[in-house]
Parts: C-alpha cells; sequence; structure tokens
C-alpha cells in the first residue's frame, strides 16, 4: 500500500499528474448500471438527438467522479474526501465509433497548517472544453 | 412554468434504508476507475481505520438522486425529467459510506429560480446512518423551458 500523503509535505501549486481517460459507449453503460442513473441520453442517440442533444452525452457524475478517483490516488486515502463541488459547463459528447477522451488533472489551490486540510482544484477538458468548472475538493490529512 | 416555484421549502419523507452493499461499492468504484484497494479489500481498508470497504466520493450521488426522484416525479412540480440537466453538485462528508451501512435520505427543496424560461433547482438530501449525519449532497438541477 502506498503511503497517504501529509499536508506538510504538500504546498500550493503542486500539481497532480495529468491522465488522459477514453470514454466509449461501455463506460457509460457500465457507469449507468453502478450508478443507477439510466437516463438514455447517455446511452441511446436517437433519444439524444430528439432532446436537442448533438449525440450522446456522458453523465457529469461520471466525469466527477473520475475526476475524484485522480485525487483520491493522489492523497493514498479514498476517505480523506471532506468536501467537493462542481459545476458542469460542458458536455462530454460521446460518439459511437471513436468515442471521446478526456484530460483530467489538478492543482493545489490552499493548505491549511492549522487544520491540516488541503483544497485541490480539478480539471476536465474535452475538445479543448472545460467539463467541469470550479471543481474543488477539501481533503482532510495528517 | 416550468417548475412550481411554490415548493421551495419542501421537505419529503425519509427515503426507506439504502444498504450499502461492498458489490456495489466494487462496481461503482470500477465505473469511475477508483483502484483504491479500499474499495473491493477489507482488510485494506481496515489498514486506514475504516470497518469495512469504503465507497468512492461520488458513491452518495446514487442514494441522492433517488431522493430527487421524489421530486422530479412528484405531479405537484410540473417537472419535465427529459428536460432536467445536471448543472451543479456538492458533496459535504462527515465520513466515507462505508459497506453495510443503512441511508436514509431526507429530501429538501432549498431553491427555485427561473431565469430567461429555465428553471434552476436547488436540492438537498440529508443522508444519515443510524440518525447520525454521514453526507449532505446538494444538486441545482437545470429544467430547461420550452425555448430551449
Amino acid at each position: 500500500m502506498s503511503a497517504i500523503r501529509r499536508a506538510a509535505d504538500v504546498a500550493k501549486g503542486d500539481l497532480l499528474p495529468e491522465r488522459v481517460l477514453h470514454v466509449d459507449r461501455a463506460t457509460l453503460v457500465r457507469y449507468a448500471g453502478a450508478s443507477l442513473d439510466r437516463n438514455p441520453i447517455h446511452w441511446d442517440e436517437r433519444f439524444a438527438r430528439s432532446v436537442g442533444l448533438p449525440d450522446v452525452i456522458a453523465h457529469g457524475m461520471f466525469t466527477m467522479g473520475a475526476a475524484a478517483s485522480l485525487l483520491t490516488e493522489w492523497v493514498g486515502d479514498p476517505g480523506r474526501v471532506v468536501r467537493y463541488t462542481t459545476k458542469f459547463v460542458g458536455p462530454v459528447v460521446v460518439p459511437y465509433g471513436t468515442g471521446a477522451d478526456i484530460t483530467l488533472g489538478g492543482r493545489v489551490t490552499a493548505v491549511d497548517p492549522d487544520t491540516r486540510e488541503v483544497v485541490v482544484e480539478l480539471s476536465a477538458v474535452c475538445d479543448g472544453a472545460k467539463v467541469l468548472g470550479r471543481a474543488l475538493a477539501t481533503v482532510a490529512l495528517d | 412554468m416550468p417548475v412550481n416555484e411554490q415548493s421551495v421549502g419542501r421537505v419529503y419523507p425519509p427515503t426507506a434504508p439504502y444498504g450499502v452493499s461492498a458489490a456495489k461499492i466494487r462496481e461503482f468504484a470500477e465505473a469511475v476507475g477508483a483502484p483504491d484497494p479500499a474499495h473491493v479489500d477489507a482488510a485494506a481498508a481496515q489498514a486506514l481505520g475504516y470497518r469495512d470497504v469504503i465507497a468512492p466520493p461520488t458513491f452518495a450521488v446514487l442514494i441522492a438522486q433517488q431522493c430527487d426522484a421524489q421530486f422530479v416525479t412528484d405531479p405537484e412540480m410540473g417537472v419535465d425529467f427529459t428536460r432536467v440537466v445536471h448543472g451543479q453538485q456538492t458533496f459535504v462528508h462527515h465520513r466515507p459510506l462505508t459497506a453495510g451501512d443503512a441511508v436514509v435520505g431526507v429530501l429538501h427543496v432549498d431553491a427555485v429560480k427561473v431565469v430567461a424560461g429555465n428553471a434552476m433547482v436547488t436540492t438537498r438530501t440529508e443522508l444519515t446512518v443510524d440518525d447520525q449525519p454521514v453526507c449532505t449532497s446538494t444538486s441545482m438541477l437545470v429544467v430547461r423551458g420550452d425555448q430551449s
């Protein structure tokens, strides 16, 4: 098991390792089943287009969850997230054949040496456009 | 009007307890690409001080969205669910959801704001286990009006 990151070893401006996540229809069907969010805009392009979308789009919560995974791997303990918020500012459009790539990243924006709480701003970008806006996670470290 | 503005302040009855299982945690963790052994291996979770495997930070949405369904499907609210888009989401965790938890949710309608024909509805779900707060999940849902 890797060590749990400590607040003393973290500084404002630190970057989390970036990751490119490939998303296809199978990814979305798996998330739909796991999350119980079975809205057909996430797997049926005919339905998605009928409600004015360009194609199937990923669940906003899928991207929020994937960004959390990047964060908790960096922390080393997935139970340390005490607050996590985001706006959903752009869709991830997932065409049938090609799928989509989401680039996930993060940057430390605050470290409180007294409470040992660390704030990380997470990012998710698809086709050059932001998916998550002001995605801020607070982790309670030792 | 896409949503009944009189609904602000409404509190729905507590939901039936949702039993968090190790199998659902594993399935969810795999679906969001969370490889931490604390999601799948009780011994690894216990080494971190938890009773059993713990859920990823966004797992609570699974329970919160079931609570939101009470609002979205409430005929008095007049929501067309095919026009609902998730605008914003916040979780405040008191502790991670853990396998074996029986989670009760109470849904609150905190705000309804109509802007340019779209309704922005803020709902808050208070999740408790044995009457102890575990997580607060706040969602802003956009109900698109006829013009958009």
